[in-house]
């Protein structure tokens, strides 16, 4: 069995690193850092990660490579990247590209453990997942065929309307450690692919932002899920869903999401 | 570079050239054919009036011979022979002894059958007796080199009286008796000749020069000065200069390429312009994406160990406040940033209840200071019982700023006032709500981005009538007439409307107009249904049960008047436009479209009303539930 450390934070800056070092140290977790991605990569043959931090940004292997390269040498390993150049392309190509998270520097120390926890509860669950064989009751739940999802963190269903169901997926609500709160966007907001469009709460009180799987106009809100978050762990696919939106490019926004018909091949 | 082109080079010579070189051509051909007739008719009026000479001579000395009076003869003819116009006059035997001679010394002399006088009977062998005029004369020299002469011979045929005169000289048999010979000098006609040759060569030459210099001078003024001017243009604005014109008082081909060389310069010009403008945004685009990365890892070091720090000092309450004020602004920092990225990309608004006189308020103190040091006071004149309204405070803060900035430079330095007031209004759905989506029954979209009414998209739709079809393009505020018909469309006949991409028809059936009866269309707006509404042009009835069922909307209203200089009937369609600026390299032209991208996102309107020198109002309205 190969050395086995927590994390391992990527970044050209050494504060950065440091930084993400010392906040996680704090909370019982061991880092190893990189300076490059060529580096990163030595590090992932000499050890195992529970978790990945990566940066976009970088002169040698730049994070999509990275994560690219990571997902063949380790396919369970979560990765959560980050960028100064906060875009909301970048955001939602993290994800597409099957990033287990994405998070715009700079952020708090908070907003990092937020991040990190539910990136290693999400590995835990997945692991359990494949423990247990696809006929034992499952760890989470897939999202429904039809659907289309934003990494693990969100959904869509498009209506026969020309409206379309925004929610969020199940894996992403067992990775709060229960639901205490949920903040949505008001009617008639515009959203965009990516950028947040909900913040839900832990019992923990960690802030998860949710990136919206479309852009659209927002025609509905669920005011029931409002009410009672608790109510989304229960049926996350139809009775939880957050908003009601006309689409403004839903077939563009298509190509970055992953289709959950083809989840279940 | 023009001036040193060689002159063979040049267009001008080369069309000077070869018109003067026709000419030449057809001006020689004329005078080599007109000096040859001359010198035709004149030999043969010398031969007409040698041949009269020769029939003269004949018959004033047919008597003598007929007598026999040789002394007579002799006499005779040495006298005629010794007038000047005649150069000689002889009669030769048909032995061909010269029998009588002006010139004594040839009397007796065996001329030779090949001598000049001779040659045109005797060249055959045997003598021909018959002779046509112009066989009789010919044209030699006496002596080689000496003048031209013309000599005529005439034969003297046998007749009765001839054999049967006294003498019996003669017998019966004989056909020709002898050949009277005249030679007549051609000195005058050759020098006439001569006079005439060098009259036609000195007009020849005269008019190939004349010729030469009016077409050099027609050239020059109608192709080489043009043209010049053209290669001057177009070398200046190859060098940059698109602003270099060239004047348009020509009416021919060449003026019309100035003028459509103008035409191009201007377009060149304006997309140069645009290029320009959206370079510069693309390149505060990259800098602001720079800016964000360079900036965002420093601060990602402050909010990380800041936001550390502030979690490990949790029983150091004294600590706690001062790192408190560390982590917010750090924070603050990031959505500054953020905003920066943010503007290159229409942001989304923010929505939350909020008092839009104080969003005015706090806009007006932002730009005061500034505005004071144009001697240009912000008047207030906000009315306090205004609702609030669901909007972004940020980017309506952005919106009101841009609006007085763009106030105070149309005011300009010499100073004034920007009066802004707000009011609460009530207005109905008619003309004020617009039509953002359009859907055929197959799920179309109708919405036509490039042809625009008032700045907002039409809603396109495929008309038929007549055996015509085209598109009609539906003015997007509800109720508001005004639609473009791409067709000629009689306002009695029935037009089929349909989607322009599936041609599913759009007409209701057993639905009429209410107001004139003809057959009505309708689309879905989702997700506000149907917009219905009358087929026939010149009738603007439209209904919109959903829009119409929420009745009288609140709005509140704002006015931002300045007392500048006011703006151009002609240019007020265009100041949303992106990209366009009155203000030169300046502006970067993307101020009042962004406001406009702003207060459409609040579902708002925008208008403006200008007097140019008055000044000019901006209406912003802002409905208070959206």
């Amino acid at each position: 069995m190969k050395n086995r450390r927590d994390i391992l934070v990527i970044d050209d800056e050494p504060v950065i690193t440091r930084a993400v070092s010392r906040i996680c140290a704090e909370e019982g977790l061991s880092v190893d850092a990189a300076d490059s991605g060529s580096a990163a990569l030595d590090r992932l043959d000499a050890r195992s990660y529970r978790l990945v931090l990566c940066d976009i940004m970088m002169t040698d292997l730049d994070g999509f490579a990275f994560l690219k390269e990571a997902a063949r040498r380790a396919p369970k390993m979560p990765v959560v990247m980050t960028t100064g150049y906060a875009t909301l392309e970048n955001a939602v190509r993290s994800l597409t590209d099957g990033a287990a998270d994405f998070i715009a520097k700079p952020f708090t120390a908070d907003e990092l453990l937020a991040v990190v926890r539910r990136a290693l509860r999400a590995r835990r669950l997945q692991e359990e997942a494949s423990a247990s064989g696809p006929r034992e009751s499952l760890a989470f739940v897939p999202c429904p065929p039809k659907y289309y999802r934003l990494g693990n963190v969100s959904w869509v269903k498009e209506e026969r309307e020309g409206t379309a169901l925004i929610g969020l997926s199940d894996l992403f609500l067992k990775t709060i450690d229960g639901v205490a709160a949920l903040e949505l966007s008001p009617l008639n907001d515009e959203a965009a692919q990516g950028a947040p469009c909900a913040t839900v709460t832990s019992a923990a009180g960690d802030r998860h932002a949710v990136a919206c799987p479309v852009g659209g106009r927002i025609v509905a809100v669920n005011e029931a899920a409002k009410a009672d978050p608790a109510s989304l762990e229960k049926d996350p696919y139809f009775e939880g869903w957050l908003y009601r939106v006309v689409p403004t490019d839903l077939q563009g926004d298509l190509k970055s999401l992953v289709s959950c018909s083809s989840d279940r091949l | 570079m023009f001036q040193q082109r060689t002159l063979r080079k040049r267009l001008g010579f080369k069309l000077t050239l070869a018109v003067c070189a026709t000419a030449l051509v057809t001006i020689t051909v004329f005078a080599v054919s007109n000096i040859r007739s001359h010198s035709r008719s004149l030999l043969a009026e010398v031969e007409r009036h040698a041949n009269q000479l020769s029939e003269a001579v004949r018959s004033g000395t047919e008597y003598d011979m007929l007598g026999n009076q040789r002394e007579r003869i002799h006499e005779s003819i040495k006298r005629m022979g010794n007038q000047p116009t005649i150069e000689r006059i002889r009669v030769m035997n048909k032995s061909g002894a010269v029998i009588y001679s002006s010139d004594a010394g040839e009397i007796g002399k065996m001329v030779d059958k090949k001598a000049e006088s001779c040659y045109m009977c005797h060249s055959a062998g045997r003598p021909i007796e018959r002779l046509e005029m112009k066989e009789r004369t010919r044209v030699f020299r006496l002596q080689p080199g000496g003048p031209r002469t013309l000599g005529i011979i005439n034969p003297i045929y046998n007749a009765p009286s001839c054999w049967t005169a006294a003498c019996h000289a003669h017998p019966r048999s004989q056909v020709v008796l002898g050949v009277l010979d005249v030679t007549l000098p051609l000195a005058e006609a050759d020098k006439d000749i001569r006079a005439a040759q060098v009259e036609v060569v000195v007009f020849a030459l005269s008019a190939i020069l004349a010729l030469s210099l009016i077409v050099a001078f027609l050239v020059r003024r109608w192709v080489d000065v043009p043209v010049a001017e053209l290669v001057e243009a177009t070398q200046r604005v190859a060098g940059g200069d698109l602003r270099y014109t060239i004047a348009e008082t020509r009416d021919d081909e060449l003026g019309m390429l100035a003028r459509s060389f103008n035409n191009m310069t201007g377009k060149l010009s304006e997309a140069r312009l645009q290029l320009f403008q959206s370079d510069k945004l693309a390149s505060l685009g990259r800098l602001a994406a720079g800016v964000a990365h360079e900036i965002n890892n420093p601060l990602t070091g402050v909010l990380t160990y800041g936001s550390f720090l502030l979690k490990r000092t949790k029983d150091q309450p004294e600590l706690q406040e001062d790192l408190k004020v560390i982590v917010r602004e750090t924070i603050r920092s990031r959505e500054i940033v953020k905003s920066l990225l943010d503007f290159a990309r229409q942001s989304v608004p923010k929505k939350t209840e909020a008092d839009i006189n104080e969003i005015v308020s706090r806009a007006a103190s932002v730009v005061e200071s500034q505005l004071a040091l144009n001697h240009v006071a912000v008047s207030r004149n906000l009315d306090p019982n205004i609702p609030k309204a669901a909007v972004d405070a940020n980017q309506l803060q952005q919106v009101f700023i841009n609006l007085f900035v763009n106030a105070s430079d149309a005011i300009g330095p010499k100073g004034g006032t920007i009066t802004v007031s707000s009011a609460a209004l009530s207005l109905s759905p008619v003309g004020i709500t617009q039509i953002k989506k359009a859907q055929c029954p197959k799920r179309h979209s109708l919405i036509d981005g490039e042809v625009r009414i008032d700045g907002k998209p039409s809603v396109r739709l495929k008309a038929r009538s007549d055996g015509n079809e085209g598109f009609i393009y539906l003015n997007p505020m509800y109720a508001m007439g005004g639609h473009h018909h791409g067709i000629p469309v009689d306002d009695r006949k029935v037009i089929a409307l349909s989607c322009p991409e599936c041609s599913a028809s759009l007409i209701q059936p057993n639905r009429e107009c209410p107001r004139c009866g003809a057959p009505a269309y309708a689309f879905e707006s989702p997700p506000k249904g149907l917009v219905e509404g009358c087929s026939r042009k010149g009738c603007d009835w439209q209904r919109w049960e959903e829009v119409d069922a929420t009745g009288a909307r609140e709005f509140v209203e704002l006015r931002v008047h300045d007392d500048g200089c006011g703006i151009a009937k002609d240019l007020l369609p265009k100041i949303f436009e992106p990209f366009y600026s009155t203000k030169g390299q300046k502006g970067t032209g993307l101020g009042l479209s962004v406001i406009w991208g702003i207060v459409d996102n609040h579902n708002g309107t925008i208008h403006v009303e200008s007097e140019p020198g008055a000044g000019t109002t901006f209406i912003l309205r802002f409905p208070v539930r959206a």
